[in-house]
């Protein structure tokens, strides 16, 4: 089991290779604002599985702080790429 | 008992990997910037979804079941309400007005 | 093993795309990227206080203050790039990063086996901390004067980012006014992630004493939060003057140096602590010094003050 569970996560970080290779290549910031999006859920998936496949229950808790800081680091990209007086927000 | 568990969570995970794999395909293949996020966001929390449930098999204790399920409702409610803020600013004409 | 190489391979890809990125844009998003992906292989080395730590402010926070630097720099960007480095400098920059890094091979590959540690020792006597989580005790109890000396440094960083406010605004607000939308997306968005944050952050800094966490990663959590609020308008960032916010940011260094003051009293050396009393003074040095941190940490984002003071 805990080598399936150790398989899984190596291939949700290949996925999540194939899209960073994509995302950080495709000309201009659109894309790349997406970025911490993709390595924020893939990696939280990571995490979770290798907590429970290395026995390592803080594990979980680094992935609560991934998803809050995967939203702050988006915030802020968003925050730094609009012009001044355009944010959508 | 154990087996049956360890075949329903390599089941879950695995159709999870599956969706994140097809997350990474929208991105990599559609078209424009705005179909890519809907892309890359709705598949990969299906898929961080049933990675969660297939692990809920696994652990020990309601106390870690019921943390697993709070990482994944703190990554859907980021996501969705992040998405939006991306997609604003992504958007071909900018922002709505 | 297929995972860990695969990782690897990954991360040192990252780390080169970010340095030969030709935008600072890029540049910090392939930097946040390789933080979460060193937090990743933390977890694989078994060392999940140190990805604790990456995650959080390797990668969040830096990556919020390096964007507020890229946009910034945004105006003198072009201007910039015309300056580049000459091959020379190029090369002596490869050269010297080569050097350190084989030196550094050199020395993890030729340890000898098993390699020297104190680990053993450090773990034969946490009893008498209090506290079950070693790398805590090292932090708190066997090293504490590093931990203070480290607060002590992020004050002065503080201080030194200040110091770049021009005359007129001195001691004024930090960084632009944000004005918050009430419809706005991300005016929700903070109303949402800022309290569950603020809970997170209190819950990994308690369970510090037992667990891998603690007070670095729990305030910044909590530094996290409170730069989402400023960013969506909900606060604004306090003038640097004021009375409150200062003593705030000088709390934790200043607990932490009257209770290792009381050390000699106490036990007998600075910042030693009686066997009866070391979790509660352990504790009593880490709350003020997680509320000093997290100022300290958002502050350091929101940058030097740019609007003057109402006075």
């Amino acid at each position: 089991m805990a080598d399936f569970l150790v398989a899984a996560a190596g291939f949700v970080l290949a996925t999540v290779a194939l899209g960073l290779v994509r995302i950080l290549r495709g000309p201009g910031d659109d894309d790349r604002i997406m970025a911490p999006q993709l390595l924020g859920t893939g990696g939280i998936a990571a995490l979770l599985l290798l907590a429970e496949a290395m026995r390592v229950p803080a594990a979980v808790d680094a992935a609560l702080i991934l998803a809050l800081l995967a939203a702050f680091v988006s915030a802020a990209f968003v925050k730094g790429f609009a012009r001044p007086g355009a944010d959508g927000a | 008992m154990s087996l049956a568990l360890d075949a329903l969570t390599t089941l879950a995970v695995s159709v999870g990997a599956f969706f994140f794999l097809a997350g990474t395909v929208g991105l990599l293949r559609f078209p424009d910037a705005l179909s890519r996020l809907h892309a890359l966001t709705k598949a990969d929390n299906l898929g961080l979804g049933l990675v969660v449930l297939g692990l809920l098999f696994q652990v020990e204790g309601p106390f870690a079941a019921l943390k697993l399920i709070s990482v994944w409702l703190l990554t859907l409610l980021a996501g969705a309400t992040v998405t939006q803020l991306i997609a604003r600013t992504a958007r071909p004409g900018g922002p709505p007005v | 093993m297929a995972f860990d190489s695969g990782l690897a391979v990954l991360v040192l890809g990252v780390a080169v795309w970010t340095i030969a990125a030709r935008d600072t844009f890029a540049a910090v998003v392939g930097f946040v990227a390789y933080g979460l992906l060193l937090a990743l292989a933390w977890v694989r080395l078994a060392a999940p206080d140190v990805a604790l730590t990456e995650a959080a402010i390797g990668s969040g926070v830096t990556g919020g203050l390096l964007i507020g630097a890229s946009t910034r720099l945004r105006r003198t960007e072009t201007a910039a790039a015309g300056e580049e480095p000459g091959p020379t400098l190029r090369l002596a920059a490869a050269v010297l990063c080569v050097l350190v890094s084989a030196g550094l091979a050199a020395i993890v590959l030729m340890l000898p086996e098993p390699a020297p540690t104190l680990a053993p020792q450090a773990a034969a006597n946490i009893a008498a901390t209090g506290l079950g989580n070693p790398v805590t005790a090292v932090l708190m109890a066997y090293r504490a004067i590093d931990t203070l000396l480290e607060t002590v440094v992020l004050l002065l960083a503080l201080v030194g980012v200040w110091s770049l406010a021009p005359d007129r605004v001195w001691g004024g607000f930090p960084g632009p006014r944000h004005h918050a939308d009430p419809d706005g997306v991300l005016t929700f968005i903070a109303q949402l992630l800022v309290p569950l944050g603020i809970l997170v952050g209190i819950h990994i800094f308690w369970v510090g004493s037992v667990a891998p966490g603690g007070e670095f990663q729990g305030a910044t959590i909590l530094a996290a939060m409170w730069i989402l609020a400023m960013m969506a308008g909900l606060v604004d960032a306090p003038p640097v003057s004021r009375r409150w916010l200062r003593l705030l940011l000088i709390a934790g260094p200043a607990v932490f140096f009257a209770i290792g003051l009381a050390g000699f009293a106490m036990a007998g050396a600075f910042l030693a602590y009686p066997v009866e009393y070391a979790k509660l003074l352990i504790v009593t040095i880490e709350i003020p010094v997680t509320l000093s941190i997290a100022a300290t940490l958002a502050l350091l984002v929101a940058g030097p003050p740019e609007r003057a003071p109402h006075r």
